[in-house]
């Protein structure tokens, strides 16, 4: 099959990933890597050192990274239970877990700003088992549930799939060749599925690092993350090379990220579905 | 026993922790006053303000719309995309994946602002294509990583040999190769079609005047309190999805005990 | 699966179908407008939809300062948008406004009150570019049940014992106008060192706030979530009407008075489409419906006499008598310089 003429299909999506992710891309580093006049400076990327800018961005990774915490020893246990659970409910496991999807994500994020309220459902709950209220609202912790809560899927599914596809043959020779379930597990099934769970991990850690609308909803705005002070400069300080300037610090992180995920995941097995 | 009891237990609690929000949600589409805030008493009039709120019905046809239309562009440039690639050799199939992967693991925002900056300098105007280029551009990588497995698993000679027994290409790769890709394709077009729907960072850059998706449309209306014809609208589409998906259920179902 | 497929893809393209058939634009051309969200009745766009046969189409912002650089970009044009005052002068200064043609607006000098066109001179000196639509103070909304004392002075945001129950405005002006008429400077003071000292206090307020929102504090204070809130004034009748406890007031130290009007930027493309709009909000009738439904201050006069509700005509909230307040000032354009200035330490408090 090795056709050179089919090599000209390629041709509508190249031009396509050329123009709209290739070129958008190289604006953002023109408007970062310049100035209002046009000139070369790397202030607006330097700015990230400034002292609310670093604060922002140290709060963004912190949160990120636990949340990524969060999901993965949420998602693990639970993706191995679904995994041994009837093969043929597959599409089903699946689509459960991108059913909440169709409720719209702001609508969703929203409900938990009023289940969390302080006269809201779950405090109402509390008080009428005479438990003391739970004041997450508008802090640190609820934008960490935010985000477990938005992006748990992400890191169900591609640990569910790597999961399924480990050879019960391979763990069954493991068991007879006298090792115990915690042997097995960490000598077969936890090193097998590492490309789901490289996979898992990007998909939860970048959105959460970037996100802007879940410290807003659920954070009270008063706490600053990065993806915040990104948004602010285009849609309200109106300063774009500033805001393109923090995008690239934003993906270089999103780089290592790749990095790491082509070292781990080399034939693309740890996808979603 | 005790195991078994425990892992029930937590998948129930995971369960009730994804869909609480969205119980409480529908709640709301019953909820007799405006805000959120108070429980007003139980009302089905929200359903029925539904049907006459033209903006929210417009916001509903433009995201099915925009949906529909962008990962139906995306299943067709990402799957004629797959088959060239496939006949790559592995330093530029490495490369076409690598920026493949850029728009799904690049930041939203990022994503979103570089586009903005896009059209705003090749002076474009901002409306419901704009929205549609962005979509399309973003749904074509969930494509290609849907159909991509499917094509590397293809016996390329049984292409070869429908093209000897005398078949044109495009005949031989609908009846060949096509059917074998297929599941690919239609989990690529549910995933984008998913994610468009649910997209609000990006349409939220790319949107013009009067255009509104459901997600613009909430947060606009978040700051003065979501209309609760909106919370009716959503009931609406959760449980319609959930029906479809018990139906089909039911039917692979059968097809397995036939087989036992 | 591929039976969901089908099912799905089936109605979705029904629907997609019938949504495109629904799409229809207007005989006689569109207008577009901008303006803030929960602004303008419905009601009063469908009437204007009817009579003109003008299609609207229909755009809302949350602050002056998301609106500004939108229109600035010039990517979405704009026919009709309703900035407040000081972001009239700021789009004057950059040359971004149409002069309006008042031919087509006969409704406006004839129902607008005189005061208003007054007040508007500070920021469109010769009355050519803006037509008022609303106008109020700001203040603090708080709840009876929540607070003991008299609440009439700003520092009681600064008060311990509401700590948790203060909702904060989430835009920098507004925000900076407390943190200034607190410490008794002028809210349009480009002082470094008065500037120095509102940041200061707003950042020694901020353990005790509960979240910086815009126009969520209504939905919030409704809700019994907060105590104190900062708040327009055109909110207050309507909270005070969901929630009976809720009372507006003036504080002592001085407000911001504020207008916002109607304007028509340069690239309008269809700009007497934009001014029958602006006319039509000015008939009387017209801007009464749209007062009941929004309950912010009209400054038609001729509207405001139509008003039925006594209580509500000589409303010491929406119509309040502005002699009796000192130290009221309407917001200024200050400056890029004085601009970016507040938003860098707009910037520090956020991410204290």
């Amino acid at each position: 099959m090795k056709n050179s003429r089919l090599k000209l299909l390629s041709s509508p999506y190249i031009v396509w990933a050329v123009i709209f992710i290739i070129v958008p891309l190289g604006m953002v580093f023109y408007y970062g890597l310049t100035d209002k006049t046009g000139a070369f400076t790397l202030e607006n990327v330097m700015a990230v050192m400034s002292e609310e800018h670093a604060k922002a961005l140290w709060i963004s990774l912190g949160l990120s990274l636990l949340s990524t915490a969060v999901c993965f020893f949420l998602a693990y246990p639970l993706a191995m239970i679904l995994a041994h659970m009837n093969v043929n409910q597959h599409s089903f496991i699946v689509l459960i877990f991108i059913l909440p999807m169709w409720m719209n994500f702001l609508l969703r994020t929203l409900a938990w700003q009023t289940l969390l309220e302080k006269t809201g459902a779950i405090n109402n709950l509390l008080s009428f088992f005479h438990l003391p209220p739970l004041n997450i609202i508008n802090t640190p912790y609820a934008i960490v549930l935010g985000m477990v809560y938005n992006f748990l899927p992400f890191m169900v599914l591609p640990i569910y799939n790597a999961l399924v596809k480990i050879d019960p043959n391979v763990v069954n020779a493991a068991k007879d060749l006298g090792a115990n379930p915690i042997q097995t597990f960490f000598k077969i099934t936890l090193p097998l599925s590492i490309p789901g769970i490289i996979s898992g991990i990007t998909m939860v850690f970048i959105p959460a690092l970037t996100t802007f609308v879940i410290s807003k909803l659920l954070g009270g705005s008063k706490i600053l993350l990065i993806g915040n002070v990104i948004e602010e400069e285009f849609t309200q300080a109106g300063n774009w090379h500033l805001g393109s300037g923090l995008s690239i610090v934003l993906m270089i992180f999103i780089l290592i990220n790749m990095a790491a995920s082509a070292i781990f995941d080399k034939d693309g097995e740890g996808g979603l579905l | 026993m005790i195991k078994t009891t425990a892992k029930k237990i937590y998948i129930v609690l995971i369960f009730i922790f994804l869909y609480a929000p969205i119980a409480t949600l529908m709640v709301f589409s019953f909820n007799k006053s405006r805000t959120r805030a108070k429980w007003g008493g139980f009302t089905f009039q929200w359903y029925l303000s539904l049907l006459g709120n033209r903006e929210i019905m417009q916001a509903l046809w433009n995201t099915l719309f925009i949906a529909l239309v962008s990962s139906l562009s995306a299943v067709v440039i990402g799957t004629v995309a797959c088959i060239a690639i496939n006949n790559m050799n592995k330093r530029r199939r490495a490369v076409i994946l690598g920026i493949t992967n850029i728009p799904m693991l690049n930041a939203d925002i990022v994503t979103g602002i570089s586009l903005m900056l896009l059209f705003i300098s090749l002076g474009f105007k901002f409306g419901l294509g704009t929205i549609l280029l962005s979509h399309i551009t973003f749904n074509i990588p969930y494509v290609i990583l849907c159909v991509m497995p499917r094509m590397k698993q293809l016996n390329p000679s049984t292409y070869e040999a429908a093209l000897d027994l005398g078949a044109s290409p495009v005949l031989a790769f609908f009846k060949v190769v096509f059917p074998d890709i297929l599941p690919g394709v239609l989990s690529g077009f549910l995933m984008a079609f998913t994610m468009s729907l649910d997209d609000f960072i990006i349409t939220h850059f790319t949107k013009g005047a009067g255009v509104d998706t459901l997600s613009t449309k909430i947060y606009t209306e978040v700051k003065k309190g979501i209309k609760p014809e909106m919370y009716a609208l959503s009931t609406i589409i959760f449980v319609t999805v959930l029906l479809l998906l018990f139906l089909v259920n039911k039917a692979p179902k059968e097809k397995n005990e036939r087989r036992i | 699966m591929k039976k969901i497929f089908l099912l799905f893809i089936c109605s979705a393209i029904l629907l997609s179908l019938a949504g495109c058939g629904s799409s229809s634009s207007g005989e006689n051309g569109e207008v577009i407008v901008y303006n803030w969200g929960e602004y303008l009745d419905p009601e009063a766009i469908r009437l204007f939809e009817e009579e003109t046969g003008i299609k609207v189409i229909y755009d809302e912002f949350e602050t002056n300062e998301i609106m500004y650089p939108k229109v600035e970009a010039g990517a979405t044009e704009y026919d009709v948008i309703c900035p407040s005052d000081y972001m009239i002068q700021k789009m004057l200064e950059n040359d971004l406004l149409a002069e309006l043609d008042f031919n087509n607006i006969p409704n406006a000098k004839a129902n607008i009150g005189v005061p208003y066109w007054e007040q508007s001179k500070e920021f469109d000196p010769e009355n050519k570019y803006s037509v008022p639509y609303c106008w109020g103070t700001v203040g603090i909304l708080y709840n009876k049940t929540m607070v003991d004392g008299t609440i009439d002075s700003w520092s009681v945001l600064w008060d311990e014992k509401y700590k948790d129950n203060i909702l904060m405005q989430d835009s920098v002006r507004d925000a900076f106008m407390v943190g200034l008429k607190l410490n008794g400077f002028s809210m349009n003071s480009t002082d470094a060192g008065e500037l120095e000292t509102a940041k200061n206090s707003l950042i020694q307020q901020k353990p005790l706030v509960q979240a910086y929102v815009v126009d969520q504090v209504r939905d919030k204070m409704i809700g019994n979530e907060a105590a104190i809130g900062v708040i327009y004034s055109g909110e207050a009748i309507y909270t005070q009407r969901e929630n009976p406890d809720l009372e507006y007031v003036i504080p002592k130290e001085g407000t911001n008075i504020w207008i916002d009007s109607w304007v028509i930027p340069k690239n309008a493309p269809n700009k007497e489409n934009g001014e029958k709009f602006i006319d039509f909000m000015c008939r009387p009738e017209i801007a009464l419906i749209n007062f009941e439904y929004i309950t912010y201050s009209t400054p038609n006069d001729a509207a405001r006499e139509l008003i039925e509700d006594d209580d509500i005509r000589n409303s010491s909230i929406a119509f309040p008598d502005l002699s009796q307040y000192q130290n009221l000032e309407t917001f200024q354009y200050l400056g890029e310089e004085a601009d970016r200035l507040y938003n860098d330490l707009w910037k520090e408090i956020k991410s204290e």
